[in-house]
């Protein structure tokens, strides 16, 4: 895992409260890397909110860790709710089961059903502008109604 | 626990080879590596209760298999661990119930139903068959999976090749007959 250029902490020290933190879970450590960097880049000078990448597998390979998204889970975490987005598969599989143990994943971290790299856009563009874990959320799945054809 | 472990281990490429042709090949080293973890987690630190085992066993599987059978067969294990909560020991009657939950969490979280080419279609008659005998179980599962084979994958990387999934034994369904040919193994 690595944390994406977005100036974390930036937000917090403005006193208008906590920003929802931001996950994203792909198989491919590049792929989520490259999502998190497009989506903070999209968000331009706004993008304030933490965002981090949890792809592939520890040593680099293709797959989903448990490990690295707590640990993204955690470096992202402001005390107001985690937003994580998902590929495919085990990636999707894996938060659920952690989100089921209870104690894994900070306190109201969400899986977020959005598609991964629209909603990563829509998430952190919101999250960015101060909204809550569920528009945050609404604003992720929304992503989903835009129709390329 | 050890003997899945070994048997997973014995039986690794082949459930990679069958991962090959409707999979991603990884089937069999990722639970490979589940597996190990698994043994050696329950060999530092002993848990004292048949339900405890269970549940480290699927922490440890969700934690470091890296694909889908991670958190599918973790929160199987863990299910049935929960519910056999901290009794000292087990009779087959409560084991029988106590995976029945497992198994009805694997559907929930996988949103997966028996004929969708997946490891239920190994779990679910093996549980079923478990009223019978330990043998019975691990006769139903190798049944359950044998007959994936004309099966086409809704679930998984597999659902995404069609009617090309036709024609090949689901590596779930396998590796779910390995774990209770293991059961069958230590309690003959």
């Amino acid at each position: 895992m690595s944390t994406a250029a977005a100036p974390a902490g930036n937000g917090a020290a403005g006193g208008t409260g906590a920003l929802v933190g931001i996950v994203l879970v792909s198989h491919s450590g590049a792929a989520a890397e490259a999502v998190a960097e497009l989506a903070v880049g999209l968000a331009g000078g706004d993008a304030k909110a933490p965002v981090a990448a949890a792809g592939g597998t520890p040593d680099g390979g293709l797959g989903t860790s448990a490990e690295l998204i707590t640990e993204a889970a955690r470096t992202v975490d402001r005390g107001a709710g985690v937003a994580v987005l998902v590929d495919l598969g085990s990636a999707v599989l894996t938060v659920k089961a952690l989100l089921a143990e209870g104690d894994e994943l900070p306190e109201g971290t969400r899986l977020v059903d959005a598609p991964f790299l629209e909603g990563a856009v829509a998430a952190v563009v919101t999250a960015s502008a101060g909204a809550d874990l569920d528009a945050v959320a609404a604003a992720a799945g929304e992503a989903y109604s835009y129709r390329k054809e | 626990m050890q003997a899945a472990a070994a048997r997973v281990d014995r039986e690794a490429d082949r459930l990679t080879e069958l991962d090959s042709p409707i999979g991603d090949a990884d089937h069999g080293s990722n639970l490979k590596r589940g597996f190990t973890s698994v043994a050696k987690a329950l060999e530092t630190d002993p848990p004292v209760t048949p339900g405890a085992v269970l549940t480290t066993a699927g922490r440890q599987l969700i934690s470091t298999v890296g694909g889908a059978s991670g958190p599918l067969y973790g929160t199987l294990l863990r299910r049935t661990g929960k519910a056999l909560g901290d009794a000292p020991g087990v009779t087959a009657e409560e084991l029988q119930a106590a995976l029945r939950g497992g198994v009805e969490a694997v559907a929930q979280l996988g949103a997966s139903a028996v004929g969708d080419k997946t490891m239920l279609d190994a779990l679910d008659p093996a549980v079923e068959a478990l009223g019978t005998s330990f043998a019975a179980a691990a006769e139903a599962a190798e049944k359950g999976a044998v007959d994936t084979t004309p099966l086409q994958a809704r679930k998984g990387r597999a659902s995404y090749l069609g009617e090309r999934s036709i024609g090949h034994q689901d590596p779930g369904a396998t590796s779910a007959a390995l774990l209770f040919a293991a059961l069958a193994e230590v309690t003959a």
